[in-house]
C-alpha cells in the first residue's frame, strides 16, 4: 500500500509538471495585467521545439534550451502586442494558439516528412535521476522523473516568494494591481509587462519540453491536448497567485492520474477528461460565493474591453 | 516635462514623425474602414509565402492549387456547405462579440446541438414535414441554454464569459463523446457513430446536389435575422452600447445581465443549429469527433474577428476562411504544401487583426485603446 501510495504521488508529479510551469507563465503574466491564453500555443511550440533540438544536437539538454529560448521569441508577438500596442491579448492568444498548431505539424511534415507524430530512433529523451532511487519516500517519487520536475516547484517558490517580499516583486505586482498609480510612481508599465509576458514564454518552453522530452520522448500533433487550458483555468482559479499553484496543479494532476488508473478498472476516460474543468468551474463558483465582497476585487480581470459583467 | 525622450513611458509624447507630411497621408489613407480587414489578409498571405518558399515550395503553385480546389465547379456543391458552417460558427461568435464578450465555447454548443438533433432524428419517429424543424429547435434549445449559463456565471459569480464557455465546452464535448461510445453508439461498428437517420429524419435537400442543402437556407435566415436586429432594433442597439461601454450602457438603463443572457443564448442556439445541420446532412450519423475536425468554430470565430462582428461582412469573410479550409486539401495534393499552412494563415489574420489597435490609435490620434 506504501508503495502504491508512492507511486500515485509520482504519476500525479508527472501529469502536473507541465501544467505548473505553463500555470506559472498564466500567473505571472495575470499579476502585470496581461490575460495570457496563449499558454496552450507557446507550450505546444516548446514541445516541438524540444524535439526538433534534441534530435538535431543529440542532447536532451539542447533541446530544453532551445525550446525555452525560441519559445520567450515565439511569445514576442503577444508580449509587444500587449505590453507596448496595447492590443487585446485575448485576440492575439486565439490568433497565436492557432498559429502554433498550424504551424508545428507544417514544419513536421516539411522538416521531417512526417503526420501524426515523429519520434525518429535516436531522439534522445532527458534522464530520469536515477541516483536517488535508493533514498526512502523520496527516491520512489523523484527516480523515475526528470530534474525538470521538481525544477518547476523550486521555480514557483522561488517567483513567489520574490513576487511577495522584493521591492521588483511589489513592482511588479503594482502594475497588474493598479497601472495608473504604478506609472505615476515612476514604474516603467509597459517594461514591466513586455518582460514578464517574454518570461512566461520561457516557462511555456520548459513547460512543451518536460511534455516531449519528460513524459514522453515524441512529439504527436496538438499533443498539448488542452493542458495550456488546464493551466488558465489553475491561473484563474489562484487569482494569479504562484504560491497556491502546486495545489491546483496538482489537484488536476490529481484527477488525470486517478483517470488513468480508473480506465483501468473501466470507467469512461470522458469521465476524467471532463474533471478538470468540472472541478475548475465549480470551485470557481463555490469561491466566489464564499469570497467576501472585498476579495472578488482581487480577482483576475481581462482587459477593459472584455472585462466581464459586473 | 523634464524627461528625456528616450525611456519613453506609458504615456509617452506622440513621436515627432507623426507630423510629417508624408505619415499625414499615409494616415489618411489608412482611415478607410477597408485597409485594416484587407491588410490583414495581405499580411497574413505574404507570410505564408515567405512560409512556403523557406520550406522550399513554390507559393504561386500552392495558392493557385488553393483557389483553383475551392472553386473547382465539381467541387461548388462541397465549398458552399462548408461557407455556410464557417458563416453559422461566424454568427455565434459575432453575437457575443457585439457586446464586447467572446464565446470561445462554440464546439461545446455544436456538438450538443449534433447530439439534440441525433436523438430527435435517430429516436422519435416523427412524419418528414415535422422531423428536421423538431431537431433544429431542440438543437436550439439545448445548446441555446447550455451557452446561457455563462451569463449568470458572470454577472452572478465573476467568472468572464471567455473563461467560463472555455472551461464548460470540454464537459459537453465529453458528455456527447460518452453517449456516443457508450449509449447511442451503433451496434457492431467500430466507429463511434450512431445509426444512419431514417429518410424522413434528414435534412431537406436541394435539387440533387449531394452538400448543400436547405441548411444553407436555415443560415443564411439566420444571418439575416442578426443583421435585422443588429441594425434595425432597441436590442441590436443596446448590445453594440454596452460593447462600446458597459458601464455606459447599464447607466443608461440596459439590463446588462438580461442582455447578456440573450446573446448568450442565441450564440449557443446559433451553433448547436450547426452542429444539428451537419449532423442531419450526409452521411446522416452523428460520428464522434467529426464535427469538430474540420474546426469550423474557429474558422468562424476568425472570420466574424475580421468582419468586427458586423453582420452584413460576414458572408464576405467567411469566404476567405472558406476557401483556405476547402482549397488547403487540394492544395496539399497537387502542390505538395502540408494543409496546416491552413491553421497558420488563420492564426496570422487573427493576429495582425489584434495588433490593428496601432493603426486605429493613429486615427483617433490618441494612445491605443487596450
Amino acid at each position: 500500500m506504501h508503495l502504491f501510495e508512492l507511486s500515485f504521488i509520482a504519476a500525479v508529479l508527472l501529469a502536473a509538471t507541465p501544467v505548473l510551469y505553463a500555470s506559472l507563465a498564466g500567473a505571472i503574466s495575470a499579476q502585470v495585467g496581461v490575460f495570457n491564453i496563449a499558454l496552450e500555443g507557446q507550450m505546444l511550440w516548446g514541445a516541438f521545439a524540444a524535439v526538433v533540438g534534441s534530435f538535431y544536437t543529440g542532447s536532451a539538454w539542447a533541446g530544453v534550451l532551445i525550446a525555452v529560448i525560441s519559445t520567450a521569441v515565439f511569445s514576442i508577438t503577444l508580449a509587444v502586442g500587449a505590453a507596448w500596442w496595447k492590443a487585446d491579448p485575448i485576440v492575439i492568444a486565439i490568433g497565436v494558439n492557432l498559429f502554433a498548431l498550424g504551424i508545428t505539424g507544417f514544419l513536421m511534415r516539411v522538416l521531417f516528412d512526417v503526420s501524426g507524430s515523429f519520434s525518429p530512433r535516436g531522439l534522445v529523451g532527458l534522464e530520469k535521476m536515477r541516483f536517488l532511487a535508493d533514498i526512502p519516500v523520496i527516491g520512489p517519487i523523484f527516480a523515475g522523473q526528470t530534474l525538470l520536475v521538481p525544477l518547476a516547484l523550486v521555480l514557483i517558490v522561488a517567483v513567489g516568494l520574490w513576487l511577495k517580499f522584493t521591492p521588483r516583486g511589489l513592482r511588479l505586482r503594482g502594475v497588474g494591481e493598479h497601472p495608473d498609480a504604478a506609472a505615476s510612481l515612476g514604474i516603467n508599465v509597459s517594461r514591466y509587462q513586455f518582460w514578464v509576458t517574454i518570461a512566461a514564454g520561457a516557462l511555456c518552453g520548459f513547460a512543451g519540453a518536460q511534455l516531449s522530452l519528460g513524459n514522453v520522448t515524441v512529439f504527436t500533433e496538438n499533443m498539448t491536448a488542452g493542458r495550456g487550458w488546464i493551466a488558465v483555468a489553475a491561473v484563474m482559479l489562484v487569482a494569479g497567485r504562484p504560491l497556491w499553484l502546486p495545489l491546483a496543479c496538482l489537484g488536476f494532476g490529481a484527477a488525470e492520474a486517478l483517470g488513468f488508473r480508473l480506465q483501468g478498472i473501466g470507467a469512461p476516460q470522458q469521465l476524467t477528461d471532463a474533471a478538470p474543468y468540472a472541478i475548475t468551474i465549480l470551485v470557481l463558483v463555490a469561491t466566489r460565493i464564499r469570497l467576501p465582497a472585498r476579495f472578488r476585487r482581487r480577482s483576475l480581470r481581462p482587459t477593459p474591453s472584455t472585462e466581464s459583467i459586473s | 516635462m523634464s524627461a528625456p525622450a528616450e525611456l519613453p513611458t506609458d504615456q509617452a509624447p506622440r513621436p515627432s514623425w507623426r507630423e510629417h507630411p508624408v505619415a499625414r497621408v499615409a494616415g489618411i489613407a489608412v482611415r478607410h474602414p477597408a485597409v485594416i480587414p484587407l491588410g490583414a489578409v495581405i499580411v497574413a498571405v505574404l507570410i505564408g509565402g515567405v512560409i512556403i518558399v523557406a520550406a522550399g515550395l513554390d507559393p504561386i503553385t500552392a495558392y493557385a492549387a488553393v483557389i483553383s480546389g475551392a472553386l473547382d465547379p465539381d467541387s461548388l456543391d462541397y465549398t458552399f456547405s462548408v461557407w455556410a458552417f464557417i458563416c453559422g460558427m461566424a454568427l455565434a461568435a459575432a453575437i457575443p462579440l457585439r457586446m464586447g464578450e467572446f464565446n470561445l465555447g462554440g464546439n461545446g454548443q455544436l456538438v450538443l446541438g449534433g447530439l439534440a438533433a441525433a436523438l430527435v432524428a435517430g429516436q422519435l419517429d416523427l412524419p418528414a414535414i415535422l422531423s428536421v424543424p423538431v431537431a433544429l429547435i431542440a438543437a436550439a434549445v439545448l445548446a441555446g441554454s447550455f451557452g446561457a449559463i455563462s451569463a449568470p456565471l458572470a454577472t452572478k459569480f465573476n467568472i468572464p464569459i471567455i473563461i467560463s464557455t472555455l472551461l464548460l465546452s470540454p464537459i459537453a464535448i465529453a458528455l456527447v463523446s460518452y453517449l456516443v461510445r457508450f449509449q447511442l453508439g451503433e451496434e457492431g461498428s467500430a466507429v463511434a457513430q450512431t445509426e444512419r437517420f431514417p429518410d424522413e429524419a434528414q435534412m431537406w435537400s436541394i435539387g440533387n446536389l449531394s452538400y448543400t442543402n436547405v441548411g444553407l437556407v436555415v443560415i443564411v435566415l439566420l444571418m439575416i435575422a442578426f443583421w435585422l436586429v443588429d441594425s434595425r432594433t432597441a436590442v441590436g442597439f443596446e448590445l453594440r452600447v454596452v460593447g462600446a461601454n458597459r458601464r455606459f450602457g447599464s447607466y443608461g438603463g440596459v439590463r446588462v445581465g438580461r442582455l447578456a443572457i440573450g446573446a448568450m443564448a442565441a450564440s449557443g442556439a446559433v451553433a448547436g443549429i450547426v452542429g444539428a445541420i451537419i449532423v442531419l446532412s450526409s452521411p446522416y450519423r452523428l460520428i464522434d469527433g467529426a464535427l469538430l475536425s474540420p474546426g469550423y468554430t474557429f474558422a468562424g470565430l476568425a472570420a466574424a474577428l475580421l468582419a468586427g462582428g458586423r453582420p452584413a461582412l460576414i458572408p464576405v469573410t467567411a469566404i476567405l476562411f472558406t476557401v483556405l479550409q476547402v482549397g488547403g486539401a487540394s492544395m496539399e495534393r497537387s502542390a505538395d504544401v502540408p494543409r496546416q499552412l491552413s491553421d497558420v494563415l488563420q492564426g496570422v489574420v487573427i493576429i495582425v487583426l489584434a495588433l490593428r489597435t496601432v493603426i486605429e490609435s493613429r486615427r483617433s490620434g490618441g494612445k491605443g485603446a487596450a
